[in-house]
C-alpha cells in the first residue's frame, strides 16, 4: 500500500499538523512516504457523510447514476451517502438494495449506503422486507419513503417496532398529504401573492410531533428528513426534554440558506419538498443545527432532468442538487455567521450522520489509528457554481451563478485519494 | 433566469412590455390603458364598419389550455377591430394535447410569426414562464426587434390582469370615477385571479377595496394584500359600498369542504334582492361571468339596472383593444 503525507494541513480548521497515512489508516509518521501533497493553509475534516441522497439509480439515469452522482459525492467531499429508495423499481426488496451497494462498490468513489422502503412501493401501506434488507449484504440499518410520508399511524408505528429489532432507524418524510393536496410553496404570504396553492407547514409538525410519540412508546429510532420548520425543531426539544426519545433530525442546506421569496419568478428551479421557507424559519434552522437541536446537514440531493424543470411550476418535479455546494453553503450559513467552528462542522457533516446510520468507519476523529477517510477544504478559495460543470447528469442546482466561499480540494476514502486537486480520481469510469 | 420585466422597452409611451400582472403596474400605466379603452370606444362609435387599421400585419395568437368562451372571444374581437391577424390555439386543437412541453409550444408560435401570445392557462406563472423563455430567445431573424409580447389571459389562482381593467374601465364609467371608491369584493378569493388582479389594480387606482369571504376562501397571507378583510357581507354592506363585485364559486370547491352546502353560502354570502337593496342608489354590482344565479347572485339582481354585467362584457373588448395596442402599436402607428 502507498504511504503519504499530508502536509501543513489544519485539522477541524485548527493548528496545523501533518496527517500520515499508511494501508488505509491514519498513523504517527511515516517514513519516506510514497507522496507528499502540501495542504498548507488547508482545513481536514472527517469525510463527510450525507444521509439524503437520491442516485436516481435504477430508473432516474437519465437524471443521475451511482456514477455521477458518487463522483459529485466526492467533489463535495462526500465519503458515504445514503441512498434514497425512491428510484424504479422502488429499493424495497433485498435484490433492488443489494443492486445500488455492488454499483456503489464498483465505482468505488464513495461507501454507497442504500436506503430500504418503509412500505411496499412507498405506498404506505405493507411494510417492506426490512429484515431481508438488513440481512443482505448491503446491510440496510436505514429505512425511509422518503418522497411520501409514512401516512397512517399505525404502519408508522409498525415501522418503528419492527425496525427496533433490527438496530435501523426510520427515515420520517414528515408530511400530512392530505394537508399537502395540490401543495406547491410554503402557506404564506407569497404564495398567496404568486397564486401558489399552500403547503401547510402544520403538515410538516403534526407528523413531527406524533412520530416522537410513536418512537417514544416504541422505544424505537426515529430520523426526521429534511425538518423545515422552527416550531418542528422546538417540538424535537420539547420531547428530547421530556421524554426518552431517540430521535434525531437533519436540515438541508437550501433549507439554511434559501427563503420562500425564491419562488417569486415561478422558475421551478426552486420548486422542493418539503418548501423554501420563510426567513424566520431560515434563521431559527441554523440555531437549531447549532444547538443541537438539529443534529446533522444531509444534502437531499435530487437531480432531474431538464424537462421536469424546465416548464410551469407547478408541472416541475420538486428537487434540487445539493452535493457540491453543501459544504460551502454550511461554511456561508454557519461558519461565516459564528454560528459554528469547523469542529463544529465535522460534527454536523460528518461525525452526526454516521453516528445516526451506525457506519462505524466513517466521521472518526482525524488521529492515528482511525480510517484516513478526510476531505481537505481551501476556506479562501471561492468559485461560481455552474449547473453545467457539475458532475451530477441534472443541471438543476438553485444556486447557477453565486459564488460560493471555500471549495473542496481534495477527498481521501481509506488512503486512497478519490478528488485530487478539485478532480475526480476514479477507478471506473463514472460518467 | 431573469423575471420579464414590464418596464423596459418603452414603444407607446406608457412603457410595458408585457402584461403579467396587475401587481406592479404603475397607475400612470393603468389610467393609460383605462384612456385608451375610452377612446377606443369613442373611435368605435357610429362607424358602420367596426374596424381600426392600428395593427395591420401583426399577428396575436391566443393560447388557451382552458376552456373560456367569452376571454377568448374578446381578445379575438379586439384583435379584429384593430385589424390584427387572430389565430386561436387551444388545447384540444393543437400539438398540446399530445403532450408537446409549453416551452416548446410557446417556442414555436413565437418563431412562427406571433407578435403577442394571449396566454391562459391553469398553471399560476405559467405566462411569466413563456415570457421568460422568449424574452431569452428573441426572434430578431424575423425581422422584429427580437420581441413576442405576452398577455396573461388568466393563469391558475394567480392574476387576471384584462379583467381587473375591464372592471375598473366599467367602474370609471358608472361611478364617475375609481379614486376613493369603497369596492367590496365577494366569495372565493383563495382561488380567485380576477380577486388577486382587481385587488392590486383597484387599490393602485385608488380605491379602498374590502374582501369579504369565509376564513376558509381566503388565502394565508391575505394579510400582505393592500385590501381590508371582512367575513360578514351584511357589516360591509351597512359601510355603504360603491361597487361590489361577486365572485364565482366553481363547482370543484362546493364540494371540496370549503364551506358546508351551497345553501348555506347563498345565505351568507350570496347577492340576494334584499341585500341588494339597501346598498346606495349609485351602487354598481358585477360580476365576471358565468354566474350562478341563486347562489352567488339572486337573479332579480342580475338582471336589475344596477348590475352592470353586459356592460363589464362590452368594456372588456375595449380594454383588450387598448392592452394591444399598448404592446403592439409602434409610435408610427398611433
Amino acid at each position: 500500500m502507498t504511504t503519504t503525507r499530508i502536509r501543513g494541513a489544519r485539522p477541524y480548521g485548527e493548528d496545523a499538523a501533518d496527517l500520515h497515512v499508511r494501508d488505509g489508516l491514519l498513523v504517527d509518521a511515516v517514513d519516506d512516504p510514497d507522496e507528499t501533497l502540501d495542504a498548507d493553509g488547508l482545513i481536514a475534516l472527517p469525510g463527510l457523510v450525507d444521509l439524503h441522497t437520491h442516485l436516481r439509480e435504477p430508473g432516474g439515469e437519465e437524471a443521475e447514476t451511482v456514477g455521477t452522482g458518487s463522483a459529485a459525492a466526492a467533489l463535495g467531499g462526500y465519503t458515504a451517502v445514503f441512498a434514497m429508495p425512491n428510484t424504479d423499481p422502488v429499493a424495497d426488496s433485498p435484490v433492488v438494495v443489494e443492486h445500488v451497494w455492488r454499483r456503489g462498490r464498483e465505482v468505488g468513489l464513495v461507501d454507497v449506503h442504500p436506503v430500504g422502503a418503509v412500505t411496499v412501493g412507498l405506498e404506505g401501506a405493507k411494510l417492506a422486507e426490512m429484515g431481508m434488507m438488513a440481512a443482505s449484504p448491503a446491510r440496510v440499518r436505514m429505512f425511509s419513503d422518503d418522497g411520501r410520508c409514512v401516512n397512517d399511524p399505525l404502519v408508522m408505528r409498525r415501522a418503528l417496532e419492527y425496525a427496533r429489532a433490527l438496530d435501523a432507524v426510520v427515515a420520517q418524510h414528515a408530511e400530512d398529504h392530505r394537508l399537502t393536496v395540490g401543495a406547491q410553496a410554503h402557506e404564506g404570504p407569497v404564495a398567496a401573492r404568486l397564486g401558489l396553492a399552500g403547503w401547510d407547514p402544520a403538515a410538516e409538525e403534526s407528523i413531527v410531533a406524533r412520530d416522537v410519540m410513536l418512537a417514544a412508546a416504541a422505544g424505537a429510532r426515529l430520523h426526521v428528513c429534511h425538518l423545515s420548520t422552527a416550531r418542528s425543531a422546538e417540538i424535537l426539544r420539547w420531547a428530547r426534554e421530556r421524554y426518552d426519545v431517540r430521535v434525531s433530525a437533519e436540515v438541508t442546506p437550501h433549507h439554511l440558506l434559501l427563503t420562500d421569496t425564491a419562488a417569486q419568478d415561478y422558475d421551478p428551479v426552486h420548486k422542493v419538498n418539503p418548501p423554501l421557507r420563510p426567513d424566520a424559519d431560515t434563521q431559527a434552522l441554523r440555531r437549531a443545527l447549532a444547538d443541537g437541536t438539529v443534529d446533522c446537514v444531509a444534502t437531499d440531493h435530487a437531480p432531474h432532468a431538464v424537462e421536469a424543470k424546465d416548464c410551469e411550476w407547478s408541472a416541475a418535479r420538486p428537487g434540487m442538487l445539493g452535493l457540491q455546494t453543501a459544504l460551502p453553503v454550511v461554511a456561508t450559513t454557519m461558519v461565516a455567521t459564528g454560528l459554528l467552528d469547523w469542529r463544529g462542522v465535522a460534527r454536523v457533516c460528518s461525525e452526526a450522520p454516521a453516528r445516526i446510520a451506525g457506519l462505524g468507519d466513517q466521521g472518526r476523529p482525524l488521529r492515528a489509528g482511525e480510517p484516513a477517510t478526510l476531505t481537505l477544504v481551501d476556506p479562501d478559495a471561492a468559485w461560481t457554481v455552474r449547473g453545467a460543470t457539475l458532475a451530477s447528469r441534472a443541471e438543476n442546482t438553485p444556486y447557477e451563478g453565486t459564488e460560493m466561499p471555500v471549495s473542496v480540494v481534495h477527498t481521501m476514502l481509506r488512503g486512497r485519494w478519490t478528488v485530487r486537486d478539485g478532480a475526480v480520481n476514479g477507478v471506473e469510469n463514472h460518467g | 433566469m431573469s423575471t420579464p420585466e414590464s418596464t423596459a422597452h418603452d414603444e407607446t409611451g406608457i412603457g410595458l412590455r408585457h402584461l403579467l400582472s396587475t401587481e406592479g403596474l404603475r397607475r400612470a400605466q393603468a389610467e393609460a390603458l383605462l384612456d385608451t379603452a375610452a377612446g377606443m370606444e369613442q373611435a368605435l362609435t357610429g362607424r358602420a364598419v367596426r374596424k381600426l387599421p392600428t395593427l395591420r400585419g401583426r399577428t396575436v395568437v391566443t393560447l388557451f389550455y382552458e376552456n373560456s368562451t367569452r376571454t377568448r372571444v374578446s381578445f379575438e374581437v379586439a384583435g379584429k377591430w384593430m385589424s390584427a391577424d387572430t389565430i386561436n390555439v387551444s388545447a384540444s386543437a393543437s400539438s398540446v394535447s399530445k403532450g408537446e412541453s409549453l416551452r416548446d409550444t410557446a417556442a414555436t408560435l413565437g418563431a412562427a410569426g406571433a407578435d403577442c401570445l394571449v396566454v391562459r392557462h391553469p398553471a399560476s406563472g405559467a405566462p411569466h414562464r413563456i415570457a421568460a423563455w422568449l424574452d431569452r430567445v428573441g426572434h430578431s431573424h424575423l425581422g422584429r426587434e427580437g420581441h413576442v409580447a405576452v398577455i396573461n389571459a388568466g393563469d391558475g389562482t394567480h392574476e387576471h390582469p384584462s379583467q381587473a381593467l375591464l372592471d375598473a374601465a366599467t367602474l370609471r364609467t358608472r361611478l364617475g370615477q375609481v379614486d376613493g371608491a369603497h369596492v367590496a369584493v365577494v366569495g372565493d378569493v383563495l382561488h380567485s385571479r380576477v380577486a388577486r388582479s382587481n385587488a392590486h389594480l383597484l387599490a393602485t387606482l385608488g380605491a379602498r377595496v374590502t374582501l369579504v369571504a369565509p376564513p376558509t376562501l381566503l388565502p394565508v397571507g391575505v394579510a400582505d394584500w393592500p385590501v381590508t378583510v371582512a367575513h360578514d357581507l351584511d357589516a360591509v354592506l351597512d359601510q355603504g359600498p360603491d361597487a361590489v363585485m361577486m365572485l364565482r364559486v366553481q363547482a370543484e370547491r362546493m364540494h371540496g369542504g370549503f364551506f358546508p352546502s351551497a345553501r348555506e353560502y347563498a345565505v351568507r354570502f350570496g347577492l340576494s334582492q334584499p341585500r341588494a337593496d339597501r346598498l346606495p342608489d349609485h351602487a354598481v354590482v358585477l360580476h365576471p361571468g358565468p354566474a350562478v344565479r341563486g347562489m352567488e347572485i339572486a337573479s332579480s339582481v342580475a338582471d336589475s339596472s344596477r348590475a352592470a354585467i353586459t356592460e363589464q362584457v362590452t368594456a372588456g373588448v375595449h380594454v383588450r383593444m387598448a392592452i394591444l395596442y399598448h404592446l403592439l402599436a409602434g409610435e408610427d402607428v398611433a
